[in-house]
């Protein structure tokens, strides 16, 4: 349990994907211009990386059991493409409100880069499934807080006055270093003493 | 048979047949029942998403159109209902009045007072925010483009005495300038320049006069004058019954502001002025 909270906590706050580890920079810049669509792809990533967790598991069980590790990274990103594939599927069988919300979104996850980060990490790291699966999971929590995060404060920006020569993109990508700085400061933590039970 | 090129051709064979016969089935098992008439008005619409109709944007006015929760004519955008009427099988009247948007204000930078100096966003509902607005009147265009930024048919400019001009050939009367103006100067009336009260101010003459040239200043000349009764004087402010008017421009001439602004119909001005 301990192992699995200081996974969870790590991966939100310490090693956050997004500021720290630098991955999934394009969504997070591309939709974190309204905080409602940042929510949006938020929970898209999230299912996708805790599913993509689970599947990836198994599937590098396999490539283990054969011998070709090599092959990783090509044979995850097909499975996270057809994984994304068949969850718009089925979202759109099961609830066209959630694929009317998540619609545009869930392709894109398909080429994040985040989502293979995690399955990689995870094999780098030798989890287990479940510590696997949450790290998946928070891991894309972590994300979530991130857009939702700038996307609030790209919201305010619109409304600022901000010098011709930096508006836009280059604005955006000033704050999100001075949001990443800040998050250095989750460095530190004794973990493992914090979740000790 | 042992070799790693050959497992590995093999199992990632095995993979991406499972993962596509995995998809064929799925996409069968969850296949979604489109109506084919829906995506075709959806292509027949302006695909402007400008929210004009009440649904939320063009697929959706589609999608109620063909589950009949809409009528046909829904779409405030669409000049020619013919080709969707087709589609569903119906026949419509053709549209014998077009609207367009008009500015109900004439108080350009050249015509009217400030009270400060605004120097924040560039934006009328920022700017309105700010002590209700720098300009001297309260009820005029304060002139920074909200509108123009938010028509999606990019009908409106402005000019370079700080109006918003709409351009009557690009303009669809979808409303959304009418909804953006934080003063609500904007109004869908029919095309061809109708004789218009071109003012929306409700402050008395005098204050008018101080920081107006060309608004309605609710003498009520107008009122007196005109030979059908037509217009009445609410809250400051003259109002034109379109029902009533029959366009003979004598409230334009009479006016001494030259707030009411229109074209005049010559047949009508004729038949006015015999009687």
């Amino acid at each position: 349990m301990t192992k699995l909270l200081v996974i969870a906590f790590g991966s939100i706050f310490i090693s956050n994907f997004v500021l720290t580890r630098f991955l999934g920079i394009c969504p997070f810049l591309g939709v974190s211009k309204k905080v409602e669509t940042a929510v949006g792809m938020g929970f898209a990533v999230t299912f996708v990386m805790g599913l993509a967790s689970a599947i990836t598991y198994g599937l590098q069980k396999l490539l283990e059991h054969f011998h070709i590790e090599i092959l990783q990274t090509l044979t995850f990103i097909l499975v996270i493409a057809v994984l994304v594939q068949f969850v718009e599927m089925v979202i759109k069988k099961i609830s066209p409100v959630l694929y009317q919300a998540l619609g545009i979104y869930l392709p894109l996850i398909t080429t994040n880069c985040a989502v293979l980060g995690v399955a990689l990490i995870n094999v780098k790291e030798g989890y287990n499934f479940l510590q696997a699966v949450v790290n998946g999971v928070s891991a894309a929590l972590g994300f979530t807080m991130a857009i939702v995060l700038f996307a609030g404060i790209r919201e305010r920006m619109a409304a600022a006055p901000v010098p011709k020569a930096f508006q836009g993109f280059p604005i955006a990508l000033v704050t999100a270093g001075l949001v990443s700085i800040a998050f250095l400061g989750f460095n530190g933590f004794k973990l493992e003493a914090l979740f000790a039970f | 048979m042992n070799s790693p090129i050959i497992i590995s051709i093999f199992v990632l064979s095995g993979i991406g047949i499972l993962s596509g016969v995995i998809l064929v089935i799925a996409s069968k098992i969850f296949m979604v029942q489109t109506e084919p008439r829906a995506e075709e008005i959806e292509g027949l619409l302006p695909g402007a998403n400008c929210g004009g109709c009440g649904y939320p944007g063009c697929k959706g006015l589609a999608e109620a159109i063909v589950a009949g929760n809409a009528p046909v004519t829904a779409c405030p955008a669409t000049k020619d209902y013919s080709a969707i009427a087709q589609v569903m099988g119906v026949t419509v009247e053709p549209v014998t009045v077009r609207k367009v948007a008009k500015l109900r204000c004439l108080g350009g930078k050249e015509e009217t007072t400030n009270r400060f100096v605004y120097q924040g966003v560039l934006d009328c509902d920022a700017a309105q925010a700010m002590a209700g607005g720098f300009k001297g009147c309260t009820y005029g265009c304060l002139g920074l483009g909200s509108c123009a930024k938010a028509c999606p048919f990019g009908a409106i400019t402005m000019t370079v005495n700080g109006l918003p001009q709409v351009d009557e050939g690009l303009c669809t009367a979808c409303g959304v300038c009418v909804n953006t103006c934080p003063r609500s100067l904007f109004a869908l009336l029919p095309e061809g320049d109708p004789v218009t009260v071109l003012c929306q101010s409700q402050a008395k003459g005098p204050e008018v006069r101080k920081v107006c040239k060309v608004g309605c200043i609710g003498c009520g000349i107008c009122v007196k004058n005109c030979p059908v009764s037509a217009i009445t004087l609410n809250d400051n402010l003259a109002v034109i019954d379109p029902q009533l008017c029959t366009a003979c421009g004598v409230c334009i001439e009479k006016c001494p502001m030259k707030t009411i602004r229109g074209t005049v119909s010559p047949a009508r001005t004729i038949e006015a002025t015999g009687a």
